[in-house]
């Protein structure tokens, strides 16, 4: 069970334990090393880019704007930029370093030959304005990527420029004002089950639509029922998350897009966990209309802190007319055209308009075509189906000591989702989440969804060894175990981490968004 | 295949952990008429690293690519050269696979980057915050729009004829959808920007004014002025840069009034990409801090008093607000932001100065040699690192046959603004400190050959 540490030696926590109590000078312990901002660093006199002299330019063509002094901004030489990155970076956890259970997320291994084909100069150094003849190679990336999308959805088309999950929802569900205005059949309301991720009905509503919630059944599923009684002329449509964000299967949605394509609506499809089901069954069968591919999720582009994410978005032939401008397709001699406003008019005339400026997220294009071939037809259902293995490993290893709300629900898809009930009296959630920090691990996705109370969505991925599961099962089983009993320590964890439990109340109070001197 | 750990053995064990007899009979809930039995069609079987690599490489050399030919495009996308400590840096894994820092306890390293990041963006900016970056330069100016909205409560935003095209059309596709009205100037190929004709637009209706500062046509508006204009109706100055490094020997919009500053990172540390992903930044004034969209990281202490950073004012946010958030966004450019923000480290204030005065100074020389060239014009009286220029026919003709004489010598007003018969003959020429006195002379060269 615990490989790594085949003698059972645990460090000690909490106040007064050794560890804690050696003081250093520096603040820094051993490996563990603090850093200074780069204001308290820097200086704007300081740099570490050498230039050609510039004293003697002519500085008059910039007009009256002109400014006097230069930037008030702190530069490093280039020894002490590395260091003070590389001090910050140790201070992070990272797939690379451990098993990231983040339900919902898709923390899995991000291949460094990703890395290395998206600075190939050819899509690295290509100027987005450039001839469209001098660009055919990375105009070749985006309709590749686009096919293989259409491929694996079973969808009609694609509008890729969306920039991420969120931006792609914005896109089809502005397809979908678009498509019911040019029939002239304004409707105002989205339908969204009260499991839907948070950025559903923040989307819906930044679209101009009413938004209502659909309740769940006690198996943690869309209610289809209430959701068919509630239809009507004022539905716009509906956005499901598939699999949901309990984790399992929305087995009624094609009943669901039935009776919504009947009442004239349309379906949107959250597809944040469509990395559970590539390759063994495509959205365009259950009649979705529109969903929106995170390839930070499914095909492993980098989360990099937070961004950047990619977020085409399929669309049925329904929708496909009004999908936003740029658009690629193939021409009949191979060579692949770019429509952009000079020729939607003739080509493209009912595009709803543009998402951003550009071609979207090319790095991240290329990252995923990468990703997609390397798997190939073969490797992307042994994707998702180790992916749906993992989780039940999980779920099966764990539901002894901790809650499962919907474990009798039959097999989860790619996350196993558990709740408090029956931790000790004060003791919740995120204190089994701060534990699993000191155990070495990010913690899983915590109070989400919101219908399960005190939520845990873990979601282990494909990528981690049967090895690495039974180290983290072992983990979750100690700390569940010490949640139940009521082990005070564990309601001031982390003891371990760079920084105790921080103070987001006073962050919040008296807002500190920059430095001052 | 190389990405996955699971040996059979393992999957078998594993399902008789689980009960299963196997994985197919974990997606039992799908129902068996919409279960794929056969593969994706067309795609082939997994491939090895070599072959893939081949395969996009094929693809990568079909490209002219900026660094090989002369070049001269810029329009909101901008090539400058990025020490190589940049991308060192941040292909580093706890950067590169790290998520979102929502537990801070082992994220301070993003966290202190971000909040470094918006510290150098306001002070950049001149403004007095900074938020943890949007998705690029038009979806943040956008949202800057949205905010101005929700600000004054007023619906009708009034945008320069000098903001990049395709962030117009950005606001405009939104705009249709929210209801709000945008009045947009009319772009005009000439020396200075509309400020008269922008200041005629303002009334007591008015949410906001938005000026890009350098604009489209690299003209630099007056943005105190506009500013005053603005605010004496009660209307708020957005100013958007698209050009970050002008900032260097320019006056910070925040300084000149603006009260809210938007902009597209991509010049420091990000690279062209063909246009993403790129970086938005966004600054305003502290007043509005809870009208800010997207993530904003903030200082506080952790339970032994030490300093930390968090992600704060959640409240505005989706996974909060729900339907009531300010914004639906959710990802924002972190690692964009994380290479802006070395970058920017590694020039400094002196450093950025010296950036900008090249890129300036390479400009001049390239106006100055296209000057000299019968039937060209250059439009401008003041401007940064781009211009435009007047030629004796339709550019896009003019670019394309550049191009086959292998230079990228500019971008034709006719691909930004295909309705705009009137500025069919016009180009806009960006010059940056990567440009040398040969790639100009070759300009001119390949120029002279097209209009002969």
């Amino acid at each position: 069970m615990n490989a790594i540490n085949p003698n059972g030696w645990r460090p000690s926590m909490g106040e007064g334990a050794p560890d804690n109590a050696i003081q250093t000078f520096t603040g820094n312990r051993a490996l563990q090393l603090e850093e200074a901002l780069i204001f308290e660093l820097g200086d704007a006199d300081r740099s570490g880019v050498d230039f050609p002299e510039t004293g003697g330019i002519d500085m008059s063509a910039l007009g009256p704007m002109a400014r006097a002094e230069r930037p008030e901004l702190p530069g490093l030489s280039e020894p002490e930029t590395v260091r003070h990155y590389t001090r910050l970076s140790r201070q992070n956890y990272a797939i690379d370093l451990g098993l990231f259970p983040l339900g919902s997320c898709t923390m899995k291994h991000n291949p460094r030959l990703d890395e290395k084909v998206a600075r190939m100069p050819g899509f690295a150094d290509v100027h987005p304005l450039q001839p469209v003849h001098t660009v055919q190679g990375a105009l070749g990336v985006i309709n590749e990527l686009a096919h293989w999308l259409i491929e694996l959805t079973g969808m009609h088309g694609v509008a890729m420029t969306p920039k991420a999950g969120a931006h792609g929802e914005l896109c089809g569900l502005l397809c979908i004002r678009a498509a019911l205005e040019a029939k002239g059949d304004p409707r105002d309301v989205i339908l969204v089950p009260e499991s839907a991720h948070g950025t559903n009905p923040a989307t819906a509503a930044f679209a101009g639509f009413k938004v209502e919630n659909i309740p769940a059944t006690p198996d943690g599923r869309v209610d289809t029922a209430a959701l068919i009684a509630r239809l009507g002329p004022d539905v716009a449509g509906v956005m499901i998350t598939n699999p949901n964000t309990c984790g399992l299967f929305e087995r009624d949605l094609k009943t669901i897009a039935d009776a919504v394509h009947a009442a004239g609506g349309y379906v949107y499809c959250d597809g944040a966990n469509f990395n559970a089901i590539v390759g063994r069954v495509r959205p365009g069968d259950l009649g979705v209309d529109a969903m929106h591919i995170n390839l930070h999720k499914t095909f492993s582009t980098p989360h990099g802190g937070g961004g950047p994410g990619s977020g085409p978005v399929v669309l049925s032939e329904a929708l496909s007319p009004f999908g936003p401008l740029p658009f690629t397709a193939r021409q009949a001699d191979g060579s692949i055209k770019l429509i952009e406003e000079e020729q939607a008019h003739d080509e493209h005339p009912q595009a709803f308009g543009r998402m951003c400026a550009f071609h979207g997220q090319m790095g991240m294009y290329t990252r995923a075509l990468a990703y997609i071939l390397s798997h190939g037809a073969d490797g992307l259902r042994q994707v998702s189906g180790d992916a749906v293995l993992n989780a039940n490993y999980v779920l099966r290893s764990l539901e002894d000591v901790l809650d499962a709300p919907f474990g009798a629900s039959g097999p989860c898809m790619h996350e196993a989702l558990f709740s408090d009930d029956g931790f000790a009296e004060g003791f919740s959630t995120n204190d089994l989440a701060k534990g699993l920090i000191d155990e070495g691990y990010h913690p899983m996705t915590v109070y989400f969804p919101l219908v399960v109370h005190g939520a845990m969505l873990v979601e282990p991925t494909e990528t981690e060894s049967r090895a690495g599961l039974d180290q983290f099962i072992g983990a979750m089983r100690s700390l569940a175990e010490r949640a139940r009993a009521g082990d005070e320590l564990l309601k001031s964890a982390p003891h371990l981490a760079p920084r105790r439990r921080l103070d987001e109340t006073l962050a919040a109070r008296k807002p500190k968004l920059v430095y001052k001197d | 295949m190389r990405y996955l750990p699971l040996t059979d053995a393992d999957r078998s064990a594993m399902l008789s952990v689980i009960g299963a007899g196997s994985i197919d009979e974990l997606f039992a809930d799908v129902p068996a008429e919409a279960r794929l039995t056969a593969p994706i069609s067309g795609l082939p079987k997994h491939a090895t690293e070599m072959a893939v690599e081949r395969h996009m490489a094929r693809l990568s050399a079909n490209n002219t690519t900026a660094g090989s030919v002369p070049f001269f495009l810029g329009a909101g996308a901008y090539r400058h050269h990025v020490p190589a400590t940049v991308d060192h840096m941040i292909q580093r894994g706890e950067f590169l696979t790290a998520y979102t820092p929502y537990q801070p306890e082992i994220a301070q390293g993003t966290l202190q980057v971000l909040f470094e990041f918006q510290t150098q963006v306001a002070r950049l900016f001149g403004t007095d915050v900074a938020n943890a970056s949007l998705y690029d330069g038009s979806t943040a100016c956008w949202e800057a729009i949205a905010m101005a909205g929700r600000i004054t409560k007023r619906g009708r935003a009034v945008l320069s004829g000098g903001v990049h095209p395709h962030y117009v059309e950005t606001a405009r596709t939104m705009a249709k959808f929210t209801g709000d009205v945008l009045d947009t100037c009319a772009p005009v190929l000439e020396a200075s920007a509309d400020e008269d004709a922008l200041i005629a637009k303002i009334d007591a209706q008015t949410s906001c004014v938005v000026v890009q500062y350098p604009d489209i046509l690299g003209r630099i508006p007056d943005l105190a002025r506009i500013a005053q204009a603005a605010q004496a109706a009660g209307a708020l100055l957005i100013a958007v840069v698209t050009e970050p490094v002008a900032l260097g020997v320019l006056q910070s919009p925040g300084s000149l009034g603006a009260d809210i500053v938007v902009g597209e990172g991509q010049s420091l540390g990000v690279g062209l990409q063909f246009g993403g992903p790129y970086l938005g930044l966004f600054g305003c004034r502290e007043k509005y801090l809870r009208q800010i969209p997207g993530r904003l990281c903030g200082e506080t202490v952790d339970a032994d008093g030490k300093r930390g950073f968090v992600l704060t004012l959640s409240t505005r946010e989706q996974h909060i607000r729900r339907e009531k958030a300010t914004s639906n966004i959710c990802t924002n450019s972190g690692l964009c932001a994380l290479a802006f923000s070395i970058h920017m480290t590694l020039l400094g204030g002196s450093g950025l100065s010296n950036m900008a005065r090249l890129s300036h100074h390479a400009a001049r020389k390239t106006a100055a040699a296209l000057a000299e060239v019968p039937g060209v014009t250059v439009v401008n009286n003041h401007y940064f690192n781009e211009f435009a220029v007047t030629l004796p026919r339709d550019a896009r003709q003019i670019v394309r046959e550049m191009a086959d004489r292998q230079v990228l010598g500019g971008i034709s007003l006719g691909r930004l603004y295909p309705q705009e018969d009137a500025l069919a003959n016009g180009m806009v020429v960006a010059a940056t400190e990567c440009t040398t006195d040969e790639d100009i002379a070759a300009l001119v060269a390949a120029l002279k050959e097209v209009l002969a």
